[in-house]
C-alpha cells in the first residue's frame, strides 16, 4: 500500500473505490448489486403475498368482520402515515440523486430527513394506533377482550391487521437502519458520483416499505 | 485483495498452524472452501437423519398392537400396555419427524446446490467466485444457525408434529411450546440461508460468465442449478410468512390457522405446499443437473438434445408453481381437484423429456462404467420408478386408495432418495478428484454403489405393497399381516447403511492415502477440468476464454488430456480434426 502514489490519499473515499476482484469492471459489479436487490425484492413481495392472501380469504368469508374491522380504524392516521411516507420516499430519491450529482451536503440532510418521517410514521402507529387499540381490548385472536364487537370473527380482522402491520413496521426499522449507517458512511465520505451503490440500494429497500404500505393503506383503512 | 491475487497455491493449502486454518475456513470467502463446508455439514446432517431412519426402521419390526389369539381386536391387553404403547407411540411420531426435518430441510433442500453448487458454478463459469462472497459466507452461517435451532428443539425432546407442521398438531400438541417453536424458527431461518444462495446463484450466472460463454455454451449442471435458484427465490418467502404466522399462531394464539377463532387449518396446508410443492423441484432440479453432466462426460458423447434438457429444466421450474393442491385433493371441490390432478400430469412431460434425453446419450457413446457412472444408471433406474408412481398419486380415483399410505412414503423416497441423495452421491464421485486433489478407490466405490443399490431397492419397493395393501404412513403400529414385509423393509434399512459406510471408508482411505488426482481424471471438456486438481484460490491462473461447447466431444481434445489416464474414443484420436483445447490463453 505504501507504494500507492500519495496523491490518492487526498482524493475522497468515493473515489479511490476499486470493485471487488472478481468483477471485471464497477460498472458490472453495480448492476450485479441492482440485479441481487431487485430478486431480494421479489421475495420480500412474496412475503407480504402471504398476508394480502390471508386477508383476501377471510374477507370473503367473513365480510361483516372486515367491514367492522375497517370502521374501527382511523383513516385519518393512515393517511397522515402514508403522506409521511410519500415524503420520506421522495427525499431518498432526491438523496440519491444529489449523490450522483456530487451535492454530498445535499443528500446528507435528505436522508436525515427520511429518518425523521421513518421515525414519525413509527411514532404515529405505536401512539395513535396499536396503544389505544390495543388498551381498550382490540387485540388479535384469543388475546381479543373488545366488549362492543358486534360480528364474531373480528378477533380475526385484528390478527390479519397485527400481523401485516407489525411485519411492516419491522421493515421500517429494518429501513431506518440501513440509511443511518448510510448517513454514517457518507460523513466518512464512502459516497460520491462514481459510487453510491449501497445508497442505491438503500433507496431501493425504503421504497419497497413504502410500497407495501400503499396496499395495506387502502385494504385496511379505506374500503369496507 | 492485491496481495491474495499474487497467490497461486492450491485453496486447501494450509495457512501456518491449527488455529490459523481453522480461522481462515470460518472467515474464507472462498467459495470452493464454503461449498466443502457445506457439504460436511450437509453429510453430518445426513448422518443425523439416517440415524433416525434406522431407528424408525426398528421401531417397526414388529406389529406391538395385538390381542392374545393375534388377531387385531382394537382392544389392549393390560393397563400398563395402553401406557407403553402411548408413549412407543409419542415416541415414534417424534422420530420420524426429527427424520422427515432433518433430512428435508437440513439435507435434500440445500444437499446440491450448496455443496457441489458452490464449488463447481464459479468454476464452471470460468469466474474467480459468486457474485457476492461475503453474502455466500453468511448464508453458510445461517444454515448453521438454523441447523442449531432445529438441533436445540430435537435435544429437549423434539416435535411430533411430522416435518410439514400442519395445524393444528403444529399448535396444539405439547405444552411446552418452546420446542416447536425452536424446529419453526429453525426451518424459517433456514429458509433464509436458501434465498440467499439462490439470489446468489442467478445473479453469477448472469453477470459473471467467461467471455465466449453465451446461455446454450453453459454446462447443463448450471441449467438445473439456475432453474432451482428461482424457485427458491420465489417459493421460499411464501414458507417464510406460513411460518412466522404460526409462530404467532402458537406465542399469541391470533386464530389464523385455528378453526375456534374463525380460522382455517386448511390454509396453513396452501400455504405449505405453495411452497413445499415448487421445493420438490428445488431438491430434484441439481440433481438431474449433475445428472446431465455425469452422463455425457461419463459416456464421451455430446449430450443428446442440449436445448431440450435446458429448456425442461425451466419448464419444470415453471409447472411447479401451479400443482401445489394435490397435497389436498380431499379438502377440496371436485372442479378444483380435477384441474390440479391435470396440472400434475403436466410435470411428467419435461420430466420424461430428460430421461429419455439421458438414455439417448447413452446410445453408442463410450460408456466408462465407475462409480460416477453406477450411480448415474441407478438414478435412471430409481428416478423412473419414483416418477412413474407419481402418477396414481396425481389421479384422484387411485389417489383416494393410496393418500396418506405407505405408497407415498415410497413414491418420494425413491425420488428424494433415489433421485436427489443418488444424484449427490454420483456428484460427490465425479468431482471428488477436483474438490480434494485424490482419487477415490474405484473398486470400493462401485461395490459401495451397489449394496446401496439392493438395500434401497429392499427398503422401499417393498413399501410399495405395504401400501397398496393399505398400511397407513405415521403409524407405530400395525396388523399382523404386514410383518413379513416390514421386516424386510428394515433388512433392507441395514443394507442401505452398510452401503454407505461402506463410502464413509472409500472417502476417509482417499484422504488418507488417495493417489494424486490429474486435472481431468474423467475427460470432461467443461471449465472445472481446465483448473487444477484441486484448483488454485483464484480458480484460473487466466480468465479462461470459451471457444467450443460444453459437450463437443465429436470435435475437442479434452484439456490436459493424457493417454495414459484414459483413452478417448476414436473418432476424435483417429479420423476426424481435432481443435486443440487452449482455454488459458488470454484474450
Amino acid at each position: 500500500m505504501s507504494s500507492i502514489p500519495s496523491q490518492n490519499a487526498s482524493k475522497p473515499l468515493w473515489a479511490r473505490y476499486t470493485h471487488a476482484s472478481h468483477f471485471r469492471t464497477a460498472a458490472e459489479e453495480f448492476d450485479a448489486c441492482k440485479l441481487g436487490f431487485w430478486l431480494f425484492l421479489t421475495t420480500e413481495v412474496l412475503l407480504f403475498g402471504g398476508i394480502f392472501c390471508a386477508y383476501f380469504i377471510f374477507r370473503t368469508l367473513y365480510p361483516g368482520a372486515w367491514k367492522e374491522g375497517s370502521q374501527l380504524l382511523d383513516w385519518r392516521f393512515g393517511g397522515l402515515n402514508t403522506a409521511v411516507l410519500l415524503i420520506s420516499s421522495y427525499t431518498m430519491a432526491a438523496s440519491i440523486y444529489c449523490f450522483q450529482k456530487g451535492y454530498t451536503r445535499r443528500a446528507q440532510w435528505n436522508l436525515i430527513i427520511t429518518l425523521i418521517c421513518g421515525a414519525a410514521f413509527l411514532f404515529i402507529k405505536l401512539a395513535y394506533e396499536y396503544i389505544p387499540k390495543w388498551s381498550v381490548g382490540k387485540r388479535p385472536g384469543a388475546l381479543f377482550d373488545y366488549p362492543f364487537a358486534a360480528d364474531p370473527h373480528l378477533p380475526l380482522w385484528w390478527s390479519v391487521y397485527y400481523s401485516g402491520t407489525a411485519i411492516h413496521a419491522a421493515h421500517v426499522i429494518i429501513g431506518m437502519v440501513l440509511i443511518a449507517r448510510v448517513l454514517y458512511r457518507s460523513y466518512k465520505g464512502h459516497y460520491g458520483p462514481t459510487h453510491y451503490t449501497m445508497v442505491e440500494i438503500t433507496g431501493l429497500y425504503w421504497h419497497l416499505v413504502d410500497l407495501i404500505w400503499i396496499f395495506l393503506f387502502p385494504l385496511l383503512y379505506l374500503i369496507h | 485483495m492485491s496481495g491474495h491475487s499474487e497467490h497461486h497455491g492450491s485453496y486447501l493449502e494450509r495457512k501456518g498452524g491449527m488455529i490459523a486454518t481453522i480461522w481462515d475456513w470460518a472467515t474464507t470467502v472462498d467459495h470452493k472452501k464454503i461449498g466443502v463446508m457445506y457439504l460436511f455439514a450437509i453429510l453430518f446432517m445426513f448422518f443425523l437423519g439416517g440415524m433416525a431412519a434406522i431407528a424408525v426402521r426398528m421401531e417397526l419390526w414388529e406389529p406391538v398392537r395385538q390381542a392374545a389369539d393375534g388377531s387385531f381386536t382394537g382392544q389392549l391387553f393390560r393397563p400398563a400396555d395402553a401406557v407403553s404403547m402411548s408413549e412407543g407411540n409419542n415416541f415414534y411420531n417424534r422420530l420420524f419427524t426429527l427424520h422427515g426435518a432433518i433430512m428435508v430441510f437440513m439435507v435434500i433442500v440445500p444437499s446440491i446446490p450448496a455443496s457441489l453448487g458452490n464449488f463447481l458454478l464459479p468454476l464452471m463459469l470460468g469466474a474467480k467466485d459468486v457474485a457476492f462472497p461475503r453474502l455466500n459466507l453468511l448464508s453458510w452461517y445461517i444454515y448453521v444457525f438454523g441447523s442449531i435451532f432445529a438441533v436445540c428443539s430435537i435435544i429437549l425432546g423434539g416435535v411430533d408434529t411430522g416435518w410439514t407442521f400442519y395445524t393444528p398438531y403444529s399448535t396444539t400438541t405439547d405444552a411446552d411450546h418452546i420446542k416447536v417453536v425452536l424446529m419453526v424458527l429453525g426451518a424459517f431461518i433456514l429458509g433464509f440461508s436458501s434465498i440467499l444462495t439462490g439470489l446468489n446463484f442467478i445473479v453469477t450466472v448472469h453477470k459473471l460468465r467467461a467471455p465466449g460463454m453465451g446461455w446454450f455454451d453453459m454446462p447443463l449442471f448450471i441449467w438445473a442449478i439456475y432453474s432451482s435458484a428461482i424457485i427458491q427465490v420465489l417459493a421460499t418467502p411464501v414458507i417464510g410468512i406460513t411460518l412466522l404466522l404460526l409462530v404467532f399462531e402458537r406465542v399469541f394464539r391470533i386464530g389464523i390457522f385455528d378453526p375456534a377463532l374463525g380460522g382455517d387449518p386448511v390454509l396453513y396446508q396452501h400455504f405449505f405446499w405453495f411452497y413445499s410443492h415448487p421445493v420438490v423441484y428445488v431438491m430434484i432440479l441439481p440433481g438431474m443437473g449433475v445428472i446431465s453432466d455425469v452422463l455425457a462426460v461419463q459416456s464421451h458423447k455430446r449430450i443428446f438434445g442440449y436445448r431440450a434438457i435446458a429448456f425442461s429444466s425451466l419448464g419444470i421450474a415453471a409447472v411447479s408453481f401451479i400443482v401445489w393442491g394435490h397435497h389436498m385433493f380431499t379438502s377440496m371441490s371436485e372442479l378444483a381437484s380435477a384441474v390440479f390432478s391435470a396440472l400434475t400430469f403436466l410435470v411428467a412431460i419435461p420430466t420424461a423429456v430428460k430421461v429419455f434425453n439421458w438414455i439417448a446419450t447413452l446410445y453408442k457413446g463410450s460408456i466408462t462404467i465407475n462409480t460416477p457412472m453406477l450411480y448415474a444408471l441407478i438414478f435412471l433406474f430409481l428416478f423412473s420408478i419414483g416418477g412413474l408412481t407419481g402418477l396414481p398419486l396425481g389421479t384422484l380415483s387411485t389417489d383416494l386408495h393410496l393418500h396418506d399410505s405407505y405408497f407415498v412414503v415410497a413414491h418420494f423416497h425413491y425420488v428424494m432418495m433415489g433421485g436427489t441423495i443418488i444424484a449427490l452421491m454420483a456428484g460427490i464421485h465425479h468431482w471428488w478428484p477436483k474438490m480434494f486433489g485424490r482419487m477415490y478407490n474405484e473398486t470400493g466405490g462401485m461395490i459401495g454403489a451397489i449394496v446401496v443399490f439392493i438395500g434401497f431397492n429392499i427398503t422401499f419397493l417393498t413399501q410399495f405393497l405395504l401400501g397398496t395393501q393399505g398400511m397407513p404412513r405415521r403409524y407405530a403400529s400395525y396388523f399382523d399381516e404386514y410383518t413379513s414385509l416390514h421386516q424386510l423393509s428394515t433388512i433392507g434399512s441395514w443394507v442401505l447403511l452398510a452401503g454407505f459406510l461402506i463410502h464413509l471408508f472409500v472417502f476417509l482411505a482417499s484422504f488418507a492415502s488417495g493417489k494424486k488426482a490429474p486435472p481431468n481424471p474423467w475427460g470432461g471438456l467443461t471449465l472445472e477440468w481446465v483448473a487444477t486438481s484441486p484448483p488454485i484460490e483464484h480458480n484460473f491462473e487466466h480468465e479462461p476464454l470459451v471457444k467450443h461447447g460444453p459437450y463437443d466431444f465429436d470435435t475437442v481434445v479434452p484439456p490436459h488430456w493424457d493417454p495414459k489416464d484414459y483413452p478417448i474414443p476414436e473418432a476424435q484420436a483417429g479420423g476426424r480434426p481435432a481443435v486443440a483445447h487452449s482455454p488459458d490463453r488470454n484474450a
